[in-house]
């Protein structure tokens, strides 16, 4: 039992993490015409549209909650210290999932049953969605039989998490928890091991820069003001873009 | 003053056949893959009609380009705050069934059908699924079909016209159609560049053609809304946008574009043209009934010293200038007025320009008496005794076009943001060059009416010889004015070449797949 707990809660977070940092990078550079969010919308259109908005605001949101969750635990006990806000961010956290599993849901189904999509499909494409599927199913289960989650995470999880950051692992807690949280946990883990692997990479590359960039781009790929002028020294310059 | 090269085009309306040749060319070059089948980065039209995708000018629909807001213009259906909003679902997305589902014929049966009492037939099947498919819609469904309830009557541009005129449009005698060939306008405020939210799109400093980066497009499509010409498509397999890349690789090596060298009716032209590139924003903001005229100021004289030495500045080379003088396209657009950009309203600025066609707006059936001749017929001979001529006299000098059949509302919604007097301009012109080319050549036109003409038109004799030089006689290398791109010093910036000596090269080192 101890050797099976190392190596799910200490072996495979560390070898999913490796993986993903490397991998990412790795294929960014190497492949970096596989990232993509490969969206299918162009052969589906109306479905997405319940299925796409509802995941993504869902898990986009949840996902951001455990971080935030982890990386300030006190924080959030605090805040948990008074019914009322304890059971808004319950119940708020509640619904996002249940908004992400409605929404997984209906991008499943759509995959399933629409035969331009599966001519897109890629095995790979089956596994994450059905991992993601699994989680969010655990994810609200757990909401809903261990209450409540956001406390004893903080208090419980949190100083696991950031004891694997800080290379002293300590399983003592994750060792005792429930199956179902567990399982939760390797979930997490396996997800994070596929990134590289799939097409999560898009989450790696979220268009903010566009917030601040000007509408238009234009790209000089050789300075030939440079190359005609006297003056300058010839050296090797990159495309800019003005 | 921000001197810019830019590399543009003329498509001469009048001279397109529509056989479709240009669209094969780029075809069997560029898109002839996976998830391609269906993109036609050249296309050609009829026009009155509803075009592909189906009705691609209707930006209530597809909400396109970019509108007035206030003193400023903001992107319709794409921009910085509606992309990131409807980046997991957006709403103005055309989707394949707007373009047409891309198909093949299973040839093989036809071969590997046992004996059998019928025919065997080649069913269809989709490119997408591999499934038979019954087909609804083609690349150019509408091919011809002038006066059709599905495609014609269906056009967009005939929202403006009254019930009454667009009935008279489209009586059977009255009938006419021209085609509107269309590539990427690869334009100098373009609204794909503007809608990415990744940054994927540039425009090229040097020539100003507009690409998309394979590796930094995320499939985030907001392009493919964002363009009111819908000239950026979606490649459904690999999940990256593409679109018309000028044949740029040709271009650098001093090649004319596929579709423009292997256009059978030779309309096309491509050419130089310098611009002011901090002038453009104000240009596209400007009022809708100034558009054509701000854009044409945009575009500058290369003849200008001042625009010389401003040129000069910016390091544009010699022999770059010299196209500039030479370009048929600047002949065309500025010298003599002839060509007009389509849909200005969009407020890309698009440079490619487009000469309006008169073949459909002369001639008209007037009711004669053909007894007389139908007597002279042999008996043998098949003939019908119909009593109306084609008829293409008139009295008044301008009448054909006064009095045409395509009204000259339905062309000023095309190439003028509805202006019809800038189509009479054109329309002028292009008359008055055919008297008096006729005056030459056949000689059955008063000499004085072809000078009034011309007059009128604002032309004179040796102008108008050179305008139908250029239009009929032109040889290739009048119609592309190519400039050398001095890629030998660009890859000789961009890396020692030392360095990559037997090593595998420039380029795609990756192949273009689908990841996972
Ligand atoms: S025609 Fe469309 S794709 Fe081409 S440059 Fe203009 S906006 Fe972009
Ligand atoms: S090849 Fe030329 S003439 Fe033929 S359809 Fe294309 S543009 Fe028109």
């Amino acid at each position: 039992m101890e050797k099976i707990n190392i190596l799910l809660f200490i072996v495979l977070p560390y070898l999913s993490l490796l993986v993903f940092f490397f991998g990412s990078i790795y294929r960014y550079r190497k492949y970096k015409y596989e990232y993509s969010s490969l969206s299918s919308q162009f052969l589906e259109q109306k479905s997405l549209f319940w299925g796409s908005v509802p995941f993504h605001v869902g898990i986009v949101l949840i996902f951001l909650g455990h971080l935030f969750i982890v990386l300030f635990p006190k924080e959030v006990l605090a805040w948990n210290s008074n019914l009322i806000r304890l059971l808004t961010l319950e119940i708020g956290a509640l619904i996002l999932g249940l908004s992400s599993l409605f929404g997984l849901t209906v991008l499943l189904i759509r995959r399933l049953t629409n035969a331009r999509l599966r001519a897109v499909t890629s095995p790979m494409d089956y596994i994450v969605e059905f991992l993601i599927f699994a989680q969010i199913i655990l994810g609200i289960y757990i909401a809903y039989g261990y209450r409540w989650g956001s406390s004893w995470f903080a208090s419980v999880l949190s100083p696991y998490i950031i004891s694997l950051f800080t290379f002293r692992p300590d399983i003592q807690a994750v060792s005792q928890m429930p199956w179902v949280i567990q399982f939760h946990i390797i979930g997490a883990y396996l997800i994070v091991l596929i990134v590289p692997f799939s097409r999560l990479v898009h989450f790696l590359v979220p268009p903010i820069h566009y917030i601040w960039r000007p509408y238009q781009q234009v790209i000089w790929n050789w300075g030939r003001k440079k190359a005609k002028s006297k003056d300058e020294i010839w050296t090797v310059t990159r495309p800019f873009n003005n | 003053m921000n001197v810019r090269a830019q590399i543009s085009m003329v498509f001469h309306l009048d001279k397109c056949i529509g056989c479709h040749t240009c669209s094969i060319a780029c075809k069997n070059i560029w898109t002839d893959r996976k998830g391609a089948e269906y993109m036609w980065w050249n296309n050609v039209e009829t026009k009155p009609g509803t075009g592909y995708p189906t009705k691609w000018e209707d930006q209530n629909v597809y909400n396109g380009g970019w509108r007035k807001d206030g003193d400023d213009i903001e992107l319709r259906g794409a921009g910085k705050l509606r992309g990131l909003v409807n980046i997991f679902h957006n709403p103005h997305l055309p989707v394949i069934d707007d373009y047409y589902e891309p198909f093949t014929y299973k040839y093989l049966d036809l071969i590997e059908s046992p004996a059998m009492d019928d025919q065997p037939t080649a069913r269809p099947v989709s490119l997408i699924t591999g499934k038979p498919i019954n087909i609804k819609m083609g690349p150019n469904w509408d091919d011809d079909l002038s006066g059709t309830p599905d495609y014609a009557r269906k056009d967009p541009n005939l929202e403006v016209l009254s019930e009454a005129e667009r009935e008279a449009m489209f009586q059977l005698e009255k009938l006419a159609f021209f085609y509107l060939p269309r590539i990427c306008n690869h334009c100098l405020n373009p609204a794909c560049v503007a809608s990415c939210p990744s940054g994927a799109i540039y425009k090229r400093g040097e020539d100003g053609i507009v690409l998309i980066n394979q590796k930094v497009c995320r499939a985030w499509r907001m392009c493919v809304t964002a363009c009111p010409y819908k000239k950026s498509y979606y490649n459904w397999g690999t999940g990256k946008s593409e679109k018309c890349i000028l044949c740029y690789p040709r271009l650098e090596s001093g090649y004319a574009p596929a579709c423009m060298h292997s256009c059978v009716g030779r309309i096309r032209y491509l050419g130089v043209m310098l611009y002011d590139a901090d002038r453009i924003h104000d240009t596209a903001c400007s009022d809708e009934k100034d558009l054509v005229d701000s854009q044409l100021d945009v575009i500058l004289n290369p003849y200008d010293e001042e625009v010389q030495r401003a040129a000069a500045a910016n390091g544009i080379a010699n022999s770059t200038l010299k196209a500039a003088q030479n370009s048929p396209v600047y002949k065309f657009v500025k010298e003599w007025g002839m060509a007009l950009p389509l849909h200005p309203e969009f407020r890309t600025l698009p440079m490619l320009f487009y000469v309006p066609p008169l073949l459909p707006v002369m001639a008209k059936l007037s009711t004669v008496n053909n007894d007389e001749q139908a007597k002279k017929m042999d008996e043998r001979a098949k003939h019908w005794p119909d009593n109306w001529l084609y008829d293409t006299s008139t009295e008044e000098l301008w009448g054909t076009i006064e009095q045409s059949r395509m009204p000259l509302k339905y062309m000023a919604n095309l190439f003028s943001a509805g202006d019809e007097g800038k189509i009479v301009n054109v329309m002028k012109k292009l008359l008055a060059i055919r008297m008096h080319r006729r005056r030459v050549t056949v000689g059955d036109v008063d000499a004085q009416k072809a000078d009034i003409m011309l007059k009128e038109a604002g032309l004179d004799s040796l102008t108008a010889d050179e305008i139908y030089y250029l239009t009929s006689l032109a040889k290739f290398d009048d119609r592309f004015v190519i400039p050398a791109s001095h890629r030998e010093q660009a890859i000789e910036m961009l890396e020692f070449t030392g360095d990559v000596k037997g090593s595998t090269g420039f380029g795609f080192m990756e192949k273009p797949e689908r990841g996972l």
